[in-house]
């Protein structure tokens, strides 16, 4: 095929089929090359300009996030984001969406995005040492929407358990507005010495950047841009070709790089990952971080396929590819290393001074553009919102029904986001590495770092449904929901990573709910001096024009001094008491009983005062620290109801509770509340201690009962029969016919 | 009865991790005549003897369950078993 | 004593092993690359877990290629304690080492959770420190380790004491529950659960420390003779 000439190009507008707006192309020809790109240019313009590269109409609403604190080594901008835990040592961590992939292609869609997730982390230089994942699927009433949750489970598991890292937790919702539309958010966390970490730099002028890894074919080319698009039905057919994980080139590569890094540090100037828009996006932002050029020679690549075009290789997205930057006087080292560990390395290019971007294919030079025009200059939007119709309604609470008290107990247990999901989770390995101490199923998962006596605590949050019904104050609570499980845990927050996911922006009110929602996130990250250290946005979440719900997802991390301390969700010994802290008030709207009993949700929601939350998770911290509470969970979806269902559950034990509140506020989802239990002989010093916070509601008991009573009603429930409700909701729902 | 093979196998662009590791592993054996290795899938559908229009269910059945059309890509052939 | 751990490309539980013999048992270690051909000088095998070659085409089918096979086998014959835990286990039966195969999980998904194991024969140098039918709680991590053999195997391993561990319930479809099988002679044991992750109390279980006590034990009374 022959391709476009420049002129061409400017004529018949061919730029805008790859997402270039008129007005982009302009900046482009008049102020960035004063000349006319020629196509491979225009190809490299068109994905680095992508939302998904270039943030152009997110970056000035996440400005508004703090990514500062004593702990940031790195912020935003980095593979990821690195936090000090003491010792000379770090955590690593981010979280990437992968929902259009995983939508075409489930199980290679949400095995890619793990594995991407996964390089982020061991090109800083860390050992990968936990696996998260946020998931949000349509309800499971289509044999579609079974197929896309088994199918991306299957992927994520797949990639994780083969590469050997533990999945430790993370959270799955289930909501209509994601049946074609599913979300699929990984995170991942690695643990390094300060003095190890590397940067994806390339300076210095001679330096030699190498390919190491998988060859790249035609997978994914326009992955970035295509990221930054809406879905239809009619778009099936048109598709490029899908990225395929290789789980086991990637353990080859990561155990090279972090032994590289560790071993021969003196080799390289820096490693990044080959993630979105591939070579052209990690060797750009590596001469751009360090301030200088690049030459290319695409001949070197190691090509898959035949023929390829410049542009092609530039943009494809072939998975399990690391470029490096590293000394000439090494490079027969570097090559030997990879060499030894089954790896193709080569010498594509090199670093020069000139900060122009050039690449020569066939000895013809293809492209030759300034390295900031490609990073830097693309345009910023300023969008403005427009407050959706929908929340112009009155802040009235939702009345749910619960005349039959034990029938609306046991269903709010089968609901797919509040039953277990052992289903799911059962698949993946989560003990690998033998350092989980506590896994999915309770609040947050603790990783113990080996050869301390730390441990990290690390959860997935983020109901949409808040988010939706009440943008700024949904927002807020992810970052509470996410810091209560990290605190019932016995683990101070220390940092976030995010992935913001929501319709298209470029429609007011769509930017209205990303705006505020980001809003409320960084008002409780400001509150609480939790930075956000790396995070991605994920916009276009759309099918057949009707948008997911507004879903920022909240990846947080918790620091433990002391391992022994991670305390978990379950009561443990009948006769110990049990306390609920902080007030339980009628908060029904955009909760899991509202959604329940009238098919969706809607209502704005009450505001909340950060002051008394930010001390209740001191006083909770200091409880857990000083060894008063056996058992911490925190309240959150199907209120008071689930919360002592699940800590019963853990070890089939009964209670008995006598509560000074309404029927229906066992339902009411108001946030920040700890169920905990005590032993019967710290009863005085931990009152001394919760004040008039925490008011004693019973005691576990040593029978298969759960026996409630509250100022309206008394029931008694069998604690066998809640917990096969609870748990056999999932399996029984994913039965196909 | 009639016998319906199946042969998905991922389309020529598409990465084949699986195919790619057999490989290395039959040259360290020292077959070095196998150039490449593509693995598949293979399926036997039994199909009833008074069906009508087999093609057009069997490329259903293939296009919508047996394949991915994003990735993978198929042929079939019709036979006739022995009773 | 020695041990080595054996580590195949794309073995993921090497380390864990390792760390289960240096800090579980104090006792020396060293990682051996599948290119190796020599396993002289060492007085116990361990086959890890974990993808070798991403388990693809078939678990262990391609690492029953490696260069360091034929040292396993020769030195098996010696009556070297080796021990193949989940993929080790799998590589053993595909290089004859023990009888039969470990096929796909009946309910054709990967399983990991902590399982209950009745230890069935404590008189292998695996085993010595359990008890008889001692129920252990280990935690198991595959998709391919449902047991089959055929039945004449079934009643060989039966009729000389060769099953060694069996699960309380069957998790993955696995003949008579096996968890895990020894040759005839009792020095090579191939297992699906993982006792190198139930070493504390911590993560969830100690009970697999004994394991390799028992390996230590039997190396000591054997020296000592």
């Amino acid at each position: 095929m022959t391709e476009p000439t420049a002129e061409v190009i400017r004529e018949t507008k061919l730029y805008k089929a790859w997402g270039l707006s008129e007005q982009e192309y302009k900046i482009i020809t008049d102020k960035v090359l004063n000349r006319l790109p020629n196509y491979t240019e225009t190809g490299l313009f068109s994905v680095m300009w992508s939302e998904h590269c270039s943030y152009k109409n997110s970056k000035n609403v996440l400005r508004k996030l703090p990514n500062k604190s004593k702990r940031v080594l790195a912020g935003p901008g980095e593979d990821a984001g690195i936090l000090d835990i003491g010792d000379g040592q770090a955590i690593v961590f981010k979280a990437e969406s992968h929902n259009h992939p995983s939508a075409v292609e489930p199980y290679q869609g949400a095995a890619t995005g793990v594995g991407g997730i996964i390089r982020d982390i061991f090109s800083m230089g860390a050992t990968p040492i936990a696996l998260l994942n946020s998931l949000k699927f349509g309800e499971l009433d289509g044999e579609h929407t079974k197929y896309l949750a088994e199918e991306i489970v299957a992927g994520i598991g797949g990639y994780g358990n083969c590469i050997g890292i533990p999945t430790v937790g993370g959270e799955i919702a289930f909501q209509e507005r994601y049946s074609n539309n599913p979300l699929v958010n990984a995170m991942c966390v690695g643990v390094i010495n300060h003095s190890d970490v590397k940067y994806g730099k390339a300076s210095g002028d001679g330096n030699l950047i190498v390919y190491v890894g998988a060859k790249t074919g035609r997978d994914g080319i326009h992955g970035a841009t295509f990221a930054s698009d809406e879905f239809a039905d009619d778009k099936e057919t048109q598709r490029s070709a899908v990225q395929v994980g290789d789980p086991f080139m990637e353990k080859l590569l990561m155990d090279a790089c972090i032994e590289l890094v560790h071993e021969h540090s003196e080799w390289i100037m820096g490693i990044q990952d080959m993630g979105a828009a591939g070579l052209v996006s990690s060797t750009a932002e590596m001469a751009s971080k360090a301030g200088s050029g690049l030459i290319i020679e695409l001949d070197e690549v190691p090509q898959r396929e035949t023929e390829m075009s410049p542009y092609e290789i530039m943009l494809s997205e072939s998975q399990e590819r690391m470029v490096l930057c590293i000394h000439p006087e090494f490079k027969n080292d570097v090559l030997d290393f990879f060499t030894d560990k089954l790896l193709d390395a080569v010498i594509i290019g090199k670093v020069t001074d000139d900060r122009q971007y050039k690449i020569y294919h066939h000895k013809k030079l293809v492209c030759d553009i300034p390295v900031s025009g490609l990073v830097d200059d693309s345009p910023e939007y300023k969008h403005t919102g427009s407050r959706p119709k929908r929340l112009d309604i009155s802040d009235k609470q939702f009345e749910p029904n619960v005349e039959d008290l034990k029938s609306v107990w046991l269903s709010i247990l089968k609901q797919p986001t509040v039953s277990s999901k052992e289903y799911f989770y059962n698949t993946y390995d989560s003990q690998i590495k033998a350092n989980t101490i506590v896994k999915s199923g309770s609040d947050s998962a603790v990783v113990r770092i080996r050869n301390t006596n730390k441990a990290i605590a690390l959860t997935n949050d983020g109901n949409s449904r808040f988010v939706y019904v009440d943008p700024y104050i949904g927002g807020q609570l992810t970052v509470i929901e996410a810091a209560s499980n990290i605190v019932a845990s016995g683990a101070t927050p220390i940092g976030i990573t995010d992935c913001l996911n929501y319709g298209n922006p470029e429609k007011s009110e769509i930017f209205w709910e990303f705006e505020q929602s980001v809003e409320g996130i960084a008002s409780v990250c400001e509150k609480f001096d939790i930075p956000v250290i790396s995070g991605n946005v994920s916009l276009y979440n759309e099918y057949n024009d009707k948008a997911i719900f507004p879903s920022p997802m909240i990846g947080m991390t918790g620091l433990l001094e002391d391992s022994s301390k991670a305390t978990t969700q379950g009561f443990k010994d009948a006769g110990d008491l049990i306390y609920l802290i902080g007030e339980t008030c009628d908060d029904y709207n955009g909760s899991e009983i509202q959604q329940m009993q009238i098919n969706k949700v809607e209502g704005r929601l009450n505001k909340l005062d950060l002051d008394v939350i930010s001390k209740r998770y001191q006083k909770v911290l200091s409880f857990i620290d000083k060894g008063l509470i056996k058992s911490c969970h925190d309240v959150s979806e199907g209120g008071l109801a689930v919360a002592l269902s699940e800590a019963a559950f853990e070890k089939k034990l009964g209670f008995k509770i006598n509560l000074n509140m309404t029927t229906k506020q066992l339902f009411s989802e108001t946030p920040a509340r700890f169920l905990v239990s005590v032993s019967k002989d710290d009863r005085d010093k931990f009152e001394d201690a919760v004040g008039d916070e925490g008011k004693q509601i019973g005691f576990v008991a040593n029978d298969d009962f759960m026996d409630i009573q509250t100022v309206d009603s008394e029931v008694k429930i069998n604690l066998n029969e809640a917990l096969s409700s609870w748990k056999e909701a999932i399996p029984c729902l994913m039965k196909t016919e | 009865m009639t016998l319906v093979k199946v042969y998905v196998t991922y389309k020529k662009s598409i990465l084949d991790p699986q195919g790619e590791a057999i490989k290395k592993a039959v040259h360290g054996m020292g077959h070095t005549i196998i150039q490449n290795v593509r693995m598949g899938k293979y399926f036997e559908l039994t199909v009833s003897d008074n069906a009508q229009n087999i093609d057009a269910e069997i490329n259903e059945v293939c296009d919508q369950l047996l394949a991915n059309p994003n990735m993978e890509s198929y042929r079939y052939e019709v036979m006739e078993e022995n009773k | 004593m020695r041990f080595a751990v054996i580590v195949f490309p794309g073995s993921n539980c090497d380390k864990d092993l390792y760390y289960a013999v240096k800090d579980g048992i104090n006792a020396d270690v060293k990682m051996v690359d599948y290119r190796e051909n020599s396993l002289e000088g060492f007085d116990a095998i361990l086959i890890p877990g974990g993808f070798s070659y991403g388990d693809y085409l078939r678990s262990g089918a391609i690492a029953a290629h490696a260069p360091i096979i034929n040292e396993i086998k020769r030195v098996a014959n010696l009556d070297v304690p080796i021990l193949g835990i989940c993929n080790g286990f799998q590589i053993l039966t595909e290089i004859g080492l023990l009888p039969g195969c470990l096929m796909k999980n009946q309910q054709n998904k990967f399983i990991c959770e902590d399982v209950e194991l009745s230890v069935e024969n404590n008189q292998t140098v695996f085993t010595s420190d359990y008890n008889y039918r001692q129920i252990l709680k280990i935690p198991v991590a595959h998709g391919e380790g449902n047991y089959y053999c055929d039945e004449s195997t079934l009643n060989e391993l039966n009729k000389n004491n060769q099953i060694v561990f069996k699960y309380c319930s069957n998790i993955n479809g696995s003949v008579e529950n096996i968890a895990g099988i020894s040759n005839k002679k009792g020095n090579v044991l191939g297992m699906m659960p993982h006792p190198e992750r139930a070493l504390e109390e911590i993560v969830g279980s100690d009970d697999g420390l004994k394991m390799f006590q028992s390996i230590l034990k039997s190396h000591m009374d054997r020296v000592n003779l």
